[in-house]
């Protein structure tokens, strides 16, 4: 790439490293700030953007921690700008409290996580999709959270540009639970011309500062305007409960009930418009596979020789993993006669799948405790059991 | 239980604050500083013969005097009973977590350079859990004025001992007297290479006030450690049972050694409470620091 092309935003066709597309991607989305601290396979995250933001009047910040990173974007979200930090598992695990501080507060801003083998310091080389339970619940208390799996460095990129579309939407934290092996990866990306690229800013308050209310919704919505540090609105916002002021409301249950409801809802009523599924060959199925990620990416062979061998496979890929995709995974189960799940880990989002198809029909998990991808043949295998079982019936 | 849309509000709760409001202003009329205070939020929650009223009163007339535009000053607190501060000022205000308020800071004045930025703390938030933090700010002299009020206990969970809790100090979780040396926050935030460092106990208010102007208008990492007392969870427990009494301590206790070494400021159960202003220095901040290399690279 010449040097003249970093100033600014990128457009062309490029081989690009995933990490670095999902820096690319952030910049296209308008992120002006990023805090962070090295882990691998996250480091060229951080990496690029502490050589690009100051080329394109943001702030790259090294921080001591993760604890401390996740709190830098919160504050810079706070201060108007759009922000992110990107981390693998020890990392993450670091920034669950202060996740929630950002869910609580209504802060737009996106974490990518590179996931790689664990638990503790695990296999920080190598692929993982371990913590896709924890990005849904691992911060303390009642949420509901939006993450994103890319299976390409191409989808890195779009993902990460649709994150802090999501994110200043729906005034939230957004995570993107990328893994080593797309991380790491080199493709093409196409970068499409800035004007082409659809990016979303926060929803600002049109009433004066003495008529503002921070966590008032009209009836009818979800998600309160948003005034941030600097603009004479004087706000006060705390990770406490609070009421419609900001205030802390922690004598009763009076503000918890429509506060933590309100979080709730704002993502779980808009599931429709939040998730984003790919299907392939699944109108005339037998079988489907459900999975997500490179764990999708990798079970496309498997689902191929399936069909050269005259099984009726077909594929839905979880772009959007939270919120789950409940309703469709219901209809899916009533329709085929199994289904096959793919990812590395034992099994986290399979239980899902199984609450969804609620015994309705055969799930069956393909697990990998992570440090490589699936062995093909072993999809293929579960391919062939979910499809024999049905012949056997 | 479904709720329904215009569920999500609340109004009830708030017409009778209002209510509250306007008849607080009935029987009280309204004081200089109300305007500079979140009204609706009084009583404050701190107990009699607390110091951190005093603290607050020193910040909020210090920051009249600055002349800062007070719209674009922020007040960050993490978690304790001076973390409540940021919901008591009528300012841009955040209430963090616990130990986090300075990182919070961070990215706050960085996505705003044109922001003052004041971190209102206590010292278990801002040296024991958040210690990292302090120093790391301190270090890289990133532009913030933290006011740190040491009463050497937690006392929002109960006066359990904490980084700051001198030898021999009797506290709920060290009933037999604590046995850890404990860090001088002055001493931390000099090492660590602060711009300004200043402490004052809340008896000394205006000198305290002053300490604080000079700090908000300071470029870089200033610090002011207030000492004040904790009767409910310290004081009862060591001797100075009352508000008053740990008043009359620092006044016979009290020795004001401007430019006194930070190193040699470590406060003991009994003794003598070095205070001043320790450090008056100069050196570019975070954000000259960053723009001068960035220049650096586009002169090349
Ligand atoms: C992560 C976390 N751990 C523990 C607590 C409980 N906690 C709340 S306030 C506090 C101590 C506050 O002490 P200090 O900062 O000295 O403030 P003070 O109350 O004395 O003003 C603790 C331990 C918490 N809120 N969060
Ligand atoms: S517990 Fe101590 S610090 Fe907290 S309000 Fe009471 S006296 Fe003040």
């Amino acid at each position: 790439m010449s040097p003249a092309s970093r100033n600014g935003v990128l457009s062309g066709e490029f081989f690009m490293l995933g990490d670095i597309a999902c820096a690319e991607g952030a910049i296209c989305a308008g992120c002006r700030f990023f805090a962070g601290y090295p882990i691998t396979p996250a480091t060229e995250v951080a990496q690029r953007m502490s050589e690009r933001l100051p080329l394109v009047g943001g702030i790259y910040i090294q921080m001591e921690d993760e604890m401390a990173s996740m709190n830098a974007v919160l504050g810079a979200s706070w201060a108007g700008v759009k922000a992110m930090t990107a981390t693998s598992g020890p990392g993450f695990s670091l920034m669950m409290e202060n996740l929630g501080l950002g869910v609580m507060m209504e802060t737009p801003c996106v974490l990518v996580n590179v996931q790689r083998g664990g638990p503790s310091t695990g296999l920080p080389t190598l692929v993982g999709q371990g913590d896709m339970m924890q990005a849904r619940w691992g911060s303390h208390g009642d949420y509901a959270i939006i993450a994103l799996s890319p299976s390409s460095p191409q989808e890195l990129f779009d993902l990460t540009i649709h994150a802090f579309n999501l994110s200043e939407t729906y005034r939230a934290p957004v995570l993107v639970m990328t893994d080593a092996e797309v991380g790491h990866m080199t493709e093409k990306v196409v970068i499409p011309p800035v004007e082409e690229i659809e990016v979303i800013g926060r929803r600002k308050p049109t009433v004066p500062p003495e008529e503002y209310l921070p966590y008032r919704v009209e009836p009818g919505e979800l998600v309160p305007p948003m005034a941030v540090a600097g603009e004479g609105y004087r706000i006060h916002t705390t990770g406490l409960t609070h009421d419609e002021r900001g205030y802390p409301a922690t004598a009763d249950d009076t503000a918890q009930w429509p506060l933590v409801q309100r979080l709730v809802d704002k993502i779980e009523k808009n599931k429709d418009k939040i998730i984003m599924l790919e299907e392939d060959g699944l109108d005339d199925a037998e079988v489907a596979v459900v999975s997500y990620g490179i764990a999708a990416r990798t079970a496309i062979w498997p689902v191929q020789m399936a069909r050269q061998e005259g099984i009726r496979v077909g594929m839905l890929r979880l772009v959007t993993v939270w919120p789950f995709p409940d309703e469709e995974i219901r209809d899916l189960a009533g329709r085929v006669e199994g289904i096959v799940v793919p990812e590395i880990n034992l099994g986290q989002i399979v239980r899902e799948v199984e609450r969804c198809a609620a015994g309705r029909t055969e799930v069956l998990s393909v697990p990998h405790p992570g440090g490589g991808i699936h062995d093909p043949q072993a999809v293929l295998r579960a391919i062939r059991r979910a499809a024999g079982r049905k012949a056997e019936a | 239980m479904e709720l329904k849309t215009d569920g999500y509000r609340l109004d009830r709760t708030l017409e009778t604050h209002a209510e509250a409001e306007g008849l607080r202003g009935e029987i009280h009329g309204r004081h200089p500083m109300d305007d500079l205070l979140r009204t609706d939020r009084l009583p404050h929650i701190w107990c009699p013969g607390c110091g951190l009223g005093t603290a607050l009163t020193c910040f909020l007339s210090a920051l009249l005097r600055s002349g800062l535009d007070l719209d674009k000053v922020a007040v960050v607190s993490g978690i304790g009973c001076t973390g409540r501060v940021a919901g008591y000022v009528r300012l841009d205000s955040f209430h963090t977590t616990h130990g986090r308020a300075i990182p919070f800071a961070t990215g706050l004045k960085l996505g705003n350079p044109e922001l003052k930025v004041v971190v209102f703390s206590g010292d278990g938030d801002l040296v024991t859990i958040g210690g990292n933090h302090f120093i790391h700010a301190a270090r890289r002299n990133m532009d913030m004025t933290v006011i740190c009020v040491n009463n050497f206990n937690y006392g929002m969970t109960g006066g359990q001992a904490g980084a700051t809790t001198p030898v021999g100090g009797i506290t709920t979780t060290s009933p037999y007297g604590n046995y850890e040396y404990p860090f001088s926050i002055s001493a931390l935030a000099a090492a660590s290479g602060a711009v300004y460092v200043a402490r004052w106990t809340v008896l000394h208010a205006r000198r305290l006030e002053r300490s604080i102007v000079e700090a908000l208008l300071k470029p870089g990492f200033s610090l002011v450690e207030v000492i004040a007392p904790c009767p409910t969870g310290f004081g009862r427990r060591n001797r100075l049972r009352q508000g008053l009494d740990a008043m009359h301590y620092y006044h016979e206790h009290g020795v004001i050694q401007h430019g006194a070494d930070p190193v040699k400021t470590d406060i003991e159960l009994e003794g003598p409470v070095i205070e001043g202003k320790f450090v008056d220095g100069e050196k570019p901040t975070f954000l000259e620091q960053y723009r001068r290399q960035l220049d650096r690279l586009r002169g090349a």
